[in-house]
């Protein structure tokens, strides 16, 4: 079958009263964006209220509705066929042999929901959905009629032209990019930040994001993969501005500074500071991080108060009451865990001690800080010397 | 400063041979399989880069087999071997120090049913040749050895093991993997008892992607990939002309004045060994005399794990490489330094220096200069 566009369905963005029109912007142009990768070419537009993908000949159907189930804010992808108006003869053939190529397996109930947007059409609804019906059973004896719950709906629109469609295929929900700020991802090497990013993207909040490397305890390997990493979750949260901070001398200087079993909740202190620097510089309304409860000694509960403390921004962590195992499930459907899984080493495992502590204190932390007096210069130097990377 | 010092991994095209393969990719592009004048053209690519190689190994032209490089070429001897032989016997020997081209064959043909015996080597990487007496039996059909090993560069007794092969039954087949081996020495597979050759172009300053296998007209072999029935159906595929060239040419070169750029590349090692050995906890790997390669050196450094160096280094524009570059994507401890018994505090802190006729002196003291200046930093920083 040979679908001529995709109506577009989309959920939360209907009950928006009067920001409707910027949430349907914004899935517009989200659309618009994962198709321009796309063989073919698209035309995008919003008709009575709705969003419509009208497609020219030759494109590729499985790599246009791969690229729609990446828009956050579309729950369902119809894939239409666009008829001209040739009398209603022509149209019950037309239904007919739909039905027939659509469900060539016909053992099944349907029901025809018709509606005439051309007011000038000769018939009404009622009457269309009939006389197709019964062109539909004419045709095909073994499909049966069920109004209250059909196995197929087929929908047949009345305009300039006739759509008919009867499938949707589920879009990932969510709203569209852009229609709820950004926010500043700490993104690492590893699993769940790639994840918590694409979270909190699906709210309809654009991304972008801050990895900390440590030459030349990590390699250019490593950052390639977090580039690889920002470039998978950008095909669902649109360009990601990338911050590649240097983060050797501030980790050394700490190491050497501090007790070693405070480490790795110094360092992500200091972290959060820098990533938060960016993301007030750019506006951001808040920071993401893939933290997830008790999954390693610098996500205890104490520990997380005590790397929150030095925020100001809300940091939001999507991934806080998740297992490993679900956090793996949704990297691999969003195909970031391959990547996330090759082997470099990240800053964050460098040093980290034996036995680092699980129930830091914050008062005891700030102490150790104390001894950190160089620290603000060498802060300073890091974000001056960081790198941007514009991930499309 | 840049300094390229991981000429194992793979080496720096010669521009010649760069021009000469963007001339027969783009203006003779012939087909060396097709009637006309175009094919014919394609064909004396291919005849003068035969020519080339055999004079350099003092073989005939029609012993030489063209392949995309040093692991197929590995492929194609052992296991083209040892299913033409099968029914001479099913036992295959090679060392445990092997590229994984060699070993990871072997164990594929493990599972296919055939026995092979990994010999063991000494301290210095040179295989065990009272092992290899042992090993062989009424079932031996093959026998795989490395002439350079590329971890640590120890050159094995290759001709001393061809000879107890060949002397226990001269039917036994033997094999060299000599990518590290060729363009470093004159390898004469005739007067050494060797039957068949493998080698890489990318080694030697040609192209990547191209390699041969030297193939002793009288043994028995299979094809492994199967199709337009080209060299002799030994090796289907439309011969890649223009990197078969390069290889021809790339051969050529390094042969040039072979002696002088050995005598160099040895003069540098030993700069380089005597500097290195002031930094304290520092070890080198294998044998630094004659029975070692001119080109490679596998330096220990206790307490900074290897990549670190290696980025530390690169950071100052110095390239090396840790373990063979060819495995160090899953950084598993190198097996060749178990092999030869290398102490556990070097397992994984260990660099490999590789140098190339272009090595200079400038840039080995630049290297030995930055690693006076890496070593201790970075050795103030390690986990614990």
């Amino acid at each position: 079958m040979e679908f001529h566009s995709f109506l577009i369905k989309y959920g939360e963005i209907g009950i928006k009263g009067k920001n409707r029109f910027m949430f349907e912007d914004a899935l517009v142009r989200q659309i618009r964006f994962v198709l321009k990768d796309v063989e073919g070419k698209f035309l995008v537009h919003k008709t009575y209220g709705r969003v419509y993908v009208d497609c020219e000949d030759g494109y590729d159907y499985e790599e246009t509705v791969e690229a729609l189930k990446r828009v956050f804010g579309i729950v369902g992808i119809c894939p239409v066929v666009r008829l001209d108006d040739k009398g209603f003869e022509e149209l019950k053939k037309e239904v007919v042999s739909y039905m027939g190529e659509m469900y060539p397996n016909k053992d099944l109930t349907f029901k025809v929901e018709a509606r005439r947007s051309k007011k000038t059409y000769p018939m009404t609804s009622m009457e269309i959905n009939a006389a197709l019906g019964e062109a539909i059973l004419g045709s095909h004896a073994e499909m049966k009629v069920d109004v209250h719950k059909p196995d197929v709906r087929l929908n047949v629109e009345v305009r300039e032209e006739i759509y008919l469609y009867s499938e949707i295929i589920p879009g990932p929900g969510g709203m569209p990019i852009g229609t709820n700020g950004s926010a500043m991802l700490l993104l690492s090497g590893g699993i769940d930040s790639p994840v918590a990013g694409y979270m909190i993207a699906k709210r309809g909040v654009a991304l972008e994001a801050t990895y900390f490397h440590a030459p030349p305890y990590t390699s250019e390997r490593a950052k390639e993969k977090v580039v690889d990493l920002a470039r998978q979750v950008a095909k669902y949260a649109g360009p990601i501005k990338l911050h590649v901070v240097n983060f050797t001398d501030i980790q050394l200087y700490i190491y050497e500074k501090c007790p070693h079993a405070e480490l790795t909740i110094i360092m992500r202190r200091y972290m959060m500071k820098i990533a938060e620097h960016f993301a007030t510089a750019d506006g951001c309304l808040g920071m993401i991080t893939g933290e997830s409860i008790g999954q390693v000694a610098s996500q205890t509960m104490q520990s997380l108060a005590v790397t929150n403390a030095v925020c100001t921004l809300p940091v939001y962590r999507p991934l806080i009451g998740f297992d490993k195992r679900d956090i793996v499930d949704i990297a691999e459907k969003i195909e970031t865990y391959e990547t996330s899984i090759l082997p470099f080493e990240d800053c964050c495992t460098i040093f980290v001690a034996k036995h680092p502590v699980t129930r830091p204190e914050l008062a005891r932390i700030e102490e150790s800080e104390k001894n950190l007096e160089k620290i603000e210069e060498l802060v300073k130097t890091a974000i001056e010397t960081t790198e941007v990377i514009d991930v499309k | 400063m840049e300094v390229y010092l991981d000429n194992s991994a793979t080496t720096a095209c010669y521009p010649e041979v760069g021009e000469l393969v963007y001339k027969v990719m783009c203006r003779d592009y012939g087909n060396p399989s097709s009637m006309h004048k175009k094919g014919v053209e394609a064909e004396h690519y291919i005849r003068g880069a035969k020519e080339r190689l055999s004079k350099i190994l003092k073989v005939k032209e029609k012993e030489i087999v063209f392949t995309s490089g040093g692991t197929e070429s590995d492929n194609l001897a052992l296991r083209g071997c040892a299913r033409a032989n099968r029914r001479s016997g099913n036992h295959l020997i090679t060392t445990g120090i092997e590229h994984p081209a060699i070993l990871n064959t072997m164990r594929h043909l493990e599972e296919e049913g055939f026995r092979v015996t990994y010999l063991p080597v000494d301290a210095a990487g040179r295989v065990k040749l009272e092992a290899l007496k042992e090993a062989l039996c009424d079932e031996t059909i093959l026998v795989s050895v490395m002439y350079v090993n590329n971890e640590v560069g120890s050159v094995q007794p290759v001709a001393e093991a061809a000879k107890i092969v060949k002397g226990y039954n001269p039917q036994i087949l033997f094999h060299t993997d000599a990518v590290q081996g060729f363009g470093k020495y004159n390898i004469y597979p005739k007067r050494l008892g060797i039957d068949m050759l493998s080698a890489s172009g990318h080694k030697i300053h040609g192209p990547k992607g191209t390699g041969f296998l030297y193939l002793d007209e009288k043994v028995k072999i299979l094809p492994i990939v199967f199709g337009g029935e080209q060299q002799k159906n030994i090796r289907s595929g439309t011969e890649n002309v223009p990197g078969i060239a390069g290889l021809g040419l790339a051969a050529e070169m390094i042969y040039r004045d072979l002696d002088v750029k050995v005598a160099l590349m040895r003069d540098l090692k030993a700069h380089f060994l005597e500097g290195v050995s002031k930094i304290e906890h520092t070890t080198v790997h294998g044998l630094t005399d004659e029975n070692s390669a001119p080109h490679i050196i596998s330096v220990g450094i206790a307490g900074i794990r290897s990549e670190v160096l290696l980025h530390a280094l690169e950071e100052k524009g110095i390239y090396v490489s840790s373990g063979s570059a060819c495995a160090s994507n899953h950084p598993a401890v190198s097996g060749v330094l178990k092999g030869i018994g290398a102490s556990k505090e070097y397992l994984d802190a260990t660099l490999r220096f590789s140098m190339s006729e272009f090595t200079t002196k400038e840039e080995i003291d630049y290297t030995l200069e930055t690693l006076y200046d890496c070593v201790p930093k970075l050795r103030k920083y390690t986990r614990h």
